[in-house]
């Protein structure tokens, strides 16, 4: 019974992303797409609050969007997947239900 | 008909008249509350601004859509959860919001609140207990 | 699009809600139940006055089932009820009523 979480806000925008990581359970999934792909690269803000995190709950980011605002695979936080098209798909039919942090 | 009814919570996390997202929510609520399923809302975050008693719009040219928060009851909304965390971050307590109310024609109308203040564990737990989950 | 109430003119949509909510009088409704073939009584008015009080109070005109059970709750079942409330207002109780009460179409109707 584990839940996909989706946060599309760059987390210097919005707390969206530090709201979703506190209500996450462990075994849910983090998936951070569109401008919340800035909320995986290292050294920032947030990074500490993600990383306590990492070992109960999934990160992901998908790799297109990542890619797409040009953030080095090397600046990535420790402990972040990445996943393509079919990986978010993938999560979305593999979780019992989805919920977007917009 | 009863094994067809599902958990939906409506999750709102936004302040009520920067953004058309509060507005869009309440509509949904209404509209999807035809449908006789279990239906939950979630005020977290700025979401909580939208249940504050007091709120006047005459001079912005918008609708006030405090008072129809009163109406949930009528269409069988009566689980209107708010996070206590997120009050207390913004400065707010429960008293800081409307009194919302609902009939229960089971127990001679009686008034019964709609409103529970919960803490951010309780929130989490909710979520995780949903078949579908809106979010606004 | 409009209708005329002695003399006055009052702007309605292409469905006959009026545009301008403070337009309301009883002299309107009467006009606008006259376009829609509805001759209002006591029971017609207790139907238009309940949606006007109740879209004071919260905004929003009431989906049909919560206005047929609020008037079962205040007027009794006799005339709180589905059939009841269709022989006053063929064409829906929440739409046809609404519009003679100067209200905006209710939410979710199409």
């Amino acid at each position: 019974m584990a839940t996909l979480h989706t946060v599309n806000k760059s987390p210097f925008a919005t707390g969206a992303l530090l709201s979703c990581i506190a209500h996450a359970k462990d075994g849910d999934t983090v998936l951070m797409i569109e401008d919340g792909v800035y909320g995986a690269s290292s050294g920032t803000n947030v990074s500490d609050a993600l990383t306590a995190r990492a070992g109960s709950v999934t990160l992901c980011v998908l790799g297109p969007d990542f890619a797409a605002r040009g953030l080095a695979t090397d600046r990535m936080l420790d402990g972040i997947k990445s996943v393509d098209y079919a990986g978010f798909v993938e999560l979305a039919a593999s979780n019992d239900r989805t919920q977007a942090w917009l | 008909m009863s094994e067809d009814i599902k958990k939906f919570l409506y999750v709102n996390r936004k302040a009520p008249y920067g953004t058309i997202y509060a507005l869009e929510s309440l509509e949904v609520v209404l509209i999807g509350a035809a449908f006789d399923q279990d239906v939950s809302l979630a005020f977290l975050d700025d979401g909580v601004f939208q249940l504050t008693k007091g709120q006047d719009t005459k001079e912005i040219g918008v609708k006030n859509f405090s008072p129809t928060f009163r109406a949930l009851g009528d269409y069988e909304v009566t689980k209107l959860f708010v996070e206590r965390e997120s009050l207390d971050e913004r400065g707010l307590s429960a008293d800081d919001l409307q009194d919302i109310v609902w009939e229960d024609e089971d127990d001679d109308y009686a008034e019964k609140p709609s409103i529970r203040i919960i803490s951010r564990a309780e929130m989490a737990d909710i979520m995780a207990d949903q078949d579908v989950i809106l979010s606004f | 699009m409009s209708y005329d109430v002695n003399g006055t003119t009052v702007e309605h949509d292409e469905e006959g809600y009026i545009t301008n909510l403070g337009d309301w009088t009883e002299d309107l409704a009467n006009v606008i139940a006259t376009a829609e073939e509805v001759d209002m009584n006591d029971e017609h008015w207790a139907v238009v006055n309940f949606l006007r009080e109740y879209y004071e109070e919260y905004q929003i005109a009431p989906a049909v089932r919560v206005l047929i059970k609020s008037i079962k709750k205040s007027m009794g079942p006799e005339i709180g009820n589905n059939k009841y409330m269709y022989e006053l207002f063929p064409y829906g109780p929440a739409k046809q009523a609404c519009k003679i009460a100067g209200l905006p179409k209710p939410t979710g109707c199409v």
